[in-house]
């Protein structure tokens, strides 16, 4: 089994902004949901492309529209992609998101379709694409080391094996990543409610406290603005329930072990925003999973842990996720979509210490380049938040 | 074999980890915190991921797991009853 320390080097594409990625997508961007028709027939064109369509995109604004470019510009610049091309109905908004993905130095280009029609724009749009195709696979995998790793979590479809489990196998691993100068990511801000104190003590700095707990209280304000009963239809969610989960406060405090128990929360981040430095920080978001997991693809993560207890079967297009079990009925029912079993674990089969390496020794099998069960199965899921209604 | 666990000592529910558990049966309970068992007799048949009591509590006791309050006692539990929706309800929302 690999074993991991400050020296420990992996082999990755190192991108025009110094970034480091895993994977090396050519990625087909749709604007908006009235653009997905022709990407997808310009990744059908092109081989070795990937379109990922999305329903969003038309009469935003505010800070609902800010956030749909910060996380188009956001999975467009991760450093798994190599180019991308973007495609929207009209020139403008289009030529926002490609002047934000030109910002890391990466190829990129955009086509609108009004005044030319769908058949022109994927003619224009798939011939940039093949070069872009060719530009992507002339590209070579480079040693990097482990601190150029930038690590995101968030666990779904969550039981009671997850916070005894599945989650602490994450803990461990994290707080082995901490101590390598890795950026670590987590967030799911509702599902913290019953252990927000605990998450509050981790804080770093009296300033990060604050604006930790500005983020909790405005989510729970958000959610009683809204709620009709109480949340129990939904947080926990029915999936949740039928695991054994009964309350909020027990489901976050089995999400809070995926923090670990050393690593300090050292900032905060607004929804797709970028971390400045290494450390563990804690991003406000859904707690939906495909949200959350696209949130981190757009700030610059390029893995994902995602601890599952009932058998969340989700990937990402941009980011590989790594799924980890201890619900040995999951691991038994559902072992296409596990990539790392620790149900040894509840039976004293494993410590937690060996099912926090066996998790690392996956993550570098797959930063290297080894394809995740979601990867292989074909899990190219792409959500985006929205704020507010459009306009 | 472990059939079920508690975080800590002074939690008042343990998880089943294993399937089948039927009433009557004897279930060896793990403290992961130290390493220690004990045992409790199931009332009912609780599913894997499910909860058994640990400790007798009455309406409107707080019932802990991690150590922490996870909540507030809607129906009384007996030691052994499976501790769930049915007679536990969030403090929160």
């Amino acid at each position: 089994m690999t074993h991991i320390d400050k020296n420990t080097t992996f082999w990755g594409y190192r991108r025009e902004n110094g970034r480091v990625g895993v994977r090396n997508h050519v990625i087909i961007l749709p604007l908006d949901d009235l653009s997905n028709a022709a990407a997808e027939a310009v990744a059908h064109a092109v081989k070795g492309t990937m379109a990922i369509p999305h329903p969003y995109g038309r009469l935003q604004f505010g800070a609902d529209l800010e956030l749909h470019f910060r996380t188009l510009i956001g999975a467009g610049s991760n450093p798994n992609v190599a180019a991308v091309v973007v495609i929207g109905i009209e020139d403008s908004w289009t030529k926002t998101v490609v002047d934000g993905i030109a910002a890391t130095g990466k190829p990129v280009v955009g086509f609108g379709i009004e005044g030319h029609g769908d058949h022109e724009t994927i003619m224009r749009a798939s011939k940039a694409a093949k070069n872009m195709v060719h530009h992507a696979t002339s590209l070579h995998r480079v040693e990097c080391p482990i601190s150029d790793l930038w690590i995101s979590t968030k666990c779904g479809e969550s039981d009671t094996t997850s916070g005894c489990g599945a989650n602490p196998t994450v803990g461990n691993a994290f707080d082995k990543l901490y101590s390598l100068g890795t950026t670590l990511v987590f967030g799911e801000t509702s599902e913290l409610t019953g252990g927000e104190h605990l998450v509050a003590a981790r804080c770093r700095t009296e300033k990060v406290r604050t604006d930790f707990m500005k983020m909790f209280n405005d989510y729970q304000d958000m959610i009683k603005r809204h709620a009709t009963t109480d949340l129990s239809d939904s947080q926990p969610t029915k999936g949740n329930i039928a695991g054994g989960l009964t309350t909020i406060e027990e489901k976050a405090l089995g999400n809070i072990q995926k923090i670990g128990k050393q690593c300090m929360v050292d900032g905060v981040l607004d929804k797709a925003e970028t971390p400045t430095g290494p450390g563990l920080w804690f991003m406000d978001s859904s707690s939906a999973a495909a949200e959350m997991v696209t949130l981190c693809a757009a700030s610059g993560f390029a893995v994902h842990f995602f601890p599952t207890g009932q058998g969340n079967v989700i990937g990402n297009a941009i980011v590989p996720v790594i799924k980890i079990c201890a619900n040995p009925r999951t691991v038994r029912l559902m072992s296409e979509h596990i990539d790392v079993d620790c149900s040894g674990l509840l039976q004293q089969e494993q410590t937690m210490d060996v099912a926090g390496d066996l998790l690392l020794d996956m993550m570098m099998q797959t930063i290297n380049g080894r394809f995740t069960s979601a990867e292989a199965l074909g899990h190219r899921e792409f959500v985006m938040t929205r704020l507010f209604e459009s306009a | 074999m472990i059939h079920c666990v508690l975080h800590e000592e002074k939690d008042s529910v343990a998880v089943v980890v294993v399937e089948g558990i039927e009433a009557g049966q004897n279930m060896t309970a793990l403290i992961l915190d130290d390493n220690r068992t004990i045992t409790i007799k199931a009332n009912a048949a609780i599913p894997i991921g499910h909860k058994v009591a640990v400790k007798t509590m009455a309406l409107g006791d707080t019932v802990m797991k991690y150590g922490t309050d996870i909540g507030k006692v809607v129906a009384a539990i007996a030691i052994g009853d499976h501790a769930h929706v049915h007679n536990i309800k969030t403090k929160r929302w």
